[in-house]
């Protein structure tokens, strides 16, 4: 029945010292899905990714990975996935293409086929033309890429991408992002941690929000962005003096709360109530109040973030 | 030889780690300067300084320098290979080895494999040195290669407590400091420099319960009479004895998960 479900977390628990680092996370991810795991700092995403990594042991709760248990089954385990953590954890003495090789025949390949496979990822990846050189000259993007290629050479079916793009230039992030859509576009899974919400809202097929070690909430980017409330209309009037008027104007019209802030009213609406905005401006011209702006927005990630989260400060 | 390389899953996973430290080493040479620059100093210094009041003159003590010069910087050099893990460690690149389907022994081993390179050229550099000041061996070159493989081979074993040291504690440069001042204390407290029955007995008996003072006795023996003797074969014991713990304790540390 869960035959697809490559990845299955059932209610893990962490505990450092006193502090839960997790407490009762269970999510399921199934092939060919890029799942994100979106928080602030210190929520618990990286303890999570290094739980599911065979690195730390969960104090209880299972996780399997294509049916094998991390924890009895650790060898059998590691044998299906890749990861790439926060850090570039790469050898800086070494050049790109002994850094391949090297991983390359650590993950069984014969010398000739690590050399192959090397070549093959280096083309793929823009590197080919500082394969030979030592990681000292490799600016932060080419020792990311060359961190996932790292990834990527044993062809994984699941791929753990820990903050893969944190602290890249817009362009770089861009090569990443399109980097790992060619990767599940050929079957793999993948699971990425990132704080930044424009990624996961634009790589993630799902979204899991976690918080103080604990998940806030699960869905799609647009289940999520439903969760805060559907549309948000808002209205900025010239004059402060008209803005108590507007705002009956307003009110009386959806009958909804209206919130201001200086010269601004904004309205969470769905949209049973999108026909009346017309009133609404009819309204406001009839009485000569006049506005700057108006506008119908859908909610971003961002709110929901705000809205869900509460952070580490 | 397709073959080998499937079904012998360790080995090759070893050889592929120790080729990876070697090629380190030859992409940053630098990183060997300590292995080389140490027995240089130390010889020429110990030479010249105290060759006339411990043995009359440079010539006469360095027979007797030879051997602890060379046991003390492959101690050195062993010292190292600890360092060196808790750098990867620390640069995350150990996280993912231990991610990969490899036996988890590679990683370790296949730095302590790689540092025998460092062991070897600490050693042959002190025996040039020496050469260089007027020291001539008195045995055939089996025997010389052979004194000179026994001060390896406890080096290495030697560097799996190393190993467990920079698995255990966090601090890299803590742990090169630490170890280079342990060393001192050891040969110092030994009779690598000095004959020893000049010394107050207290400190004779701590001479006698070293090692390192067994492990010098063993390879000056070998050196000045061309002889194997009893001291030896307990120092291979004794290497043997510490790889048997502390390999497998050093394994287990690192596959610690928390």
């Amino acid at each position: 029945m869960n035959n697809d479900n490559v990845i299955k977390v059932t209610k893990i628990q962490k505990q450092f010292g006193s502090k839960a680092a997790v407490k009762d996370v269970s999510f399921d991810i199934k092939k060919g899905e890029i799942f994100g795991l979106l928080g602030p700092n210190g929520a618990g995403k990286t303890t999570l990714i290094r739980m599911m990594t065979t690195l730390l042991r969960q104090d209880a709760g299972e996780i399997l990975l294509n049916g094998y248990n991390t924890l009895t089954q650790s060898r059998l385990t590691r044998q299906q996935f890749s990861v790439t953590g926060q850090t570039a954890a790469i050898d800086q003495d070494l050049t790109a293409r002994e850094n391949l090789i090297i991983f390359g025949k650590l993950n069984g390949l014969t010398r000739a086929d690590a050399r192959n496979r090397a070549s093959e990822l280096l083309a793929d990846f823009d590197l080919i033309n500082s394969a030979d050189q030592t990681l000292a000259t490799f600016s932060g993007g080419m020792r990311r890429r060359l961190d996932l290629a790292i990834s990527l050479i044993g062809k994984p079916s699941i791929l753990f991408l820990d903050e893969p793009t944190t602290g890249l230039d817009p362009r770089t992030r861009t090569q990443m992002w399109r980097a790992i859509q060619k990767l599940v576009a050929k079957g793999s899974t993948v699971l990425l941690t990132t704080q930044y919400l424009e990624e996961a809202d634009y790589l993630a097929d799902r979204i899991a929000l976690i918080d103080h070690g604990q998940m806030i909430t699960m869905g799609t980017p647009s289940e999520l962005k439903k969760q805060v409330g559907g549309m948000q209309l808002r209205i900025e009037v010239t004059d402060l003096q008209s803005v108590p008027q507007a705002q009956t104007i307003v009110h009386d019209a959806l009958s909804l709360p209206v919130s201001t802030n200086d010269q601004t009213l904004t309205v969470l609406i769905d949209s049973t109530k999108m026909q009346l905005v017309a009133k609404i401006l009819n309204q406001l011209h009839d009485m000569k109040i006049s506005i700057n702006n108006f506008a119908i927005e859908a909610p971003s990630l961002d709110d929901v973030f705000l809205k869900m989260t509460v952070g580490k400060n | 030889m397709k073959l080998a390389i499937t079904k012998n899953h360790i080995g090759s996973n070893i050889l592929t780690m120790t080729h990876r430290n070697l090629l380190k080493t030859l992409h940053n040479p630098d990183s060997l300067s300590d292995v080389i620059i140490e027995p240089i100093i130390f010889t020429l210094l110990f030479g010249y300084l105290f060759g006339g009041v411990i043995a009359g003159s440079v010539h006469a003590y360095l027979p007797m320098l030879v051997s602890g010069i060379m046991v003390q910087s492959i101690l050195n050099a062993a010292s190292g290979s600890g360092q060196q893990l808790r750098e990867d460690i620390n640069a995350g690149v150990f996280d993912r080895f231990k991610t990969l389907p490899i036996s988890p022994i590679a990683p370790l081993a296949g730095q302590l494999v790689g540092d025998i390179f460092r062991l070897f050229l600490s050693g042959v550099i002190t025996l040039i040195t020496a050469f260089l000041m007027g020291w001539r061996s008195t045995v055939n070159l089996p025997t010389l290669v052979a004194a000179l493989l026994l001060a390896i081979f406890i080096g290495w074993s030697t560097s799996w407590i190393f190993a467990l040291v920079g698995l255990v504690a966090k601090n890299a440069e803590l742990i090169g400091s630490l170890s280079m001042i342990i060393i001192l204390v050891m040969t110092f407290l030994s009779n690598a420099f000095i004959p020893t029955n000049t010394l107050p007995r207290f400190i004779q008996t701590i001479v006698k319960i070293n090692p390192v003072t067994l492990t010098i006795t063993a390879i000056r023996t070998i050196l000045q009479t061309g002889s194997w003797g009893s001291n030896a074969t307990m120092v291979l014991i004794s290497g043997g004895i510490i790889i048997l713990i502390f390999m497998p304790l050093t394994v287990f540390v690192y596959q610690r998960r928390d």
